[in-house]
């Protein structure tokens, strides 16, 4: 069931993407283009994957930066849009497998409130699809991988958020605002959240 | 409480126009409660402004900043410097609040960003219905605490209606699928009550005079004014 949801994730996003389709041939996806995600990620599950992809020594894209946090639960709809006015490309909460929340039900408000914002970012237009949530458990290392694969292709895919201004740090600007519900980096997967990436 | 809705974004654009110095004014009371215009929805607004103007290229300065109660002059002198040196407010209050603003800070600009909607009550966590039309001229003391007024779609004061099916009203919309017949649950709650004379018992017409329609009202405690 998880599987599906990553294949096909852009369940909100239905109206966008016909207009994404026809102003394609307009904007041409840059070869060169190496998007700056922030990816929200749940102490208990997504962070523990992460940790365990390293392990695997499987390969994933470097243009994900990790805050953890102690439950998606903890995340508001405040803390997606700063990082998107920040000038992050793409944002994505990773939390457990629905009905596996420990603390049962946090993984489903932060659903509800990245769904939120994606109505939000189409009110004031911007792609949807630019935010997204995704589930895994601590066991799914190649999910973890396979997820910062296919949501960095699909923001490439997109381009560069329009919003973006140089000199502004949107990993920084999204730890600032969630404050002390940010956790520290575990030591041993720290270079996941550095600028010079991972698992290379 | 107060409820509000928060207008369409374009609405709102449209309100601000070109102002550069925006500041969205929230309101920590009931629409704080309501989800609706607190500080965190201030400060979500103004997010979504600033991300607005980016895109547009429109050069902006938007800020937020929430009240305690925007209805209070007291309450508005602690947000008084960030309104006076902004070129517009988009207070996020209910409609007494933006007003209270409005008055207080003449000839700021300040513009709602809500459409506040109803007394209502807080049926459970992000739903609520309403409760009460401040009509001025309580019946619900024979109407088994029900009122009639906001809560029968047709206010009759001598329900029910022949619209009455199931204890459901005939009125149904979308969002309306299971409107309760408020004299339904009045009949029954009476019937709990074992008064269930009060249903037989004719009610004249109401002073309406009290309510809206009697132009707007002014409440004085003449005991409780400063000497």
């Amino acid at each position: 069931m998880a599987d599906a949801d990553v294949k096909t994730p852009v369940a909100e996003g239905g109206e966008a993407a016909p207009e994404a389709a026809e102003e394609a041939p307009k904007k041409p996806v840059d070869p060169d283009f190496e998007p700056e995600i922030i990816v929200f990620a749940c102490h208990y599950c997504a962070y523990a994957a992460a940790d365990l992809a390293g392990s695997m020594r499987l390969q994933y894209p470097s243009n994900i930066r990790m805050i953890k946090l102690p439950c998606t639960g903890k995340l508001e709809v405040i803390h997606l849009l700063k990082a998107i006015e920040a000038g992050a490309d793409g944002v994505y909460a990773a939390g457990c497998l629905e009905g596996e929340c420990h603390y049962l039900k946090g993984n489903l408000w932060a659903r509800k409130r990245v769904n939120h914002v994606k109505d939000l970012l189409a009110e004031v237009g911007i792609e949807p699809e630019r935010v997204e949530m995704y589930n895994m458990s601590s066991a799914m290392g190649a999910k973890f991988a396979e997820v910062a694969t296919e949501f960095t292709e699909r923001i490439k895919a997109l381009g560069p958020n329009p919003v973006k201004r140089a000199g502004v740090d949107a990993h920084a600007a999204a730890r600032e605002a969630l404050g002390g519900a940010a956790m520290p980096d575990d030591p041993a997967t720290s270079a996941a959240t550095s600028e010079e990436g991972h698992a290379e | 409480m107060i409820t509000a809705e928060r207008k369409p974004l374009d609405e709102i654009l449209a309100l601000v126009g070109d102002k550069k110095k925006v500041l969205v004014a929230g309101c920590d009371t009931c629409v704080a409660i309501c989800l609706t215009g607190g500080e965190k929805e201030a400060e979500i607004l103004a997010s979504e402004l600033r991300i607005k103007a980016e895109q547009d290229g429109r050069e902006a300065e938007i800020e937020h900043t929430a009240a305690i109660r925007q209805c209070e002059w007291e309450y508005l002198d602690m947000i008084a410097d960030k309104v006076k040196d902004a070129d517009i407010v988009v207070s996020m209050a209910c409609g007494i609040g933006i007003q209270s603003m409005a008055e207080k800070f003449s000839p700021q600009l300040v513009v709602p960003a809500v459409n506040t909607n109803m007394l209502g009550m807080p049926q459970e966590h992000a739903v609520w219905l309403e409760r009460c039309g401040a009509c001025g001229d309580c019946v619900i003391g024979e109407t088994a605490g029900i009122c009639p007024v906001v809560r029968c779609s047709k206010s009759l004061m001598n329900g029910p209606c022949g619209g009455s099916h199931d204890g459901l009203c005939e009125v149904k919309t979308p969002e309306k699928e299971d409107l309760d017949c408020a004299w339904h649950l009045i009949w029954e709650r009476l019937k709990e009550q074992g008064r269930e004379d009060l249903m037989i018992k004719n009610r004249p017409p109401k002073k309406w005079n009290l309510s809206s329609s009697g132009g707007p009202r002014k409440m004085v405690r003449e005991e409780a004014k400063p000497v």
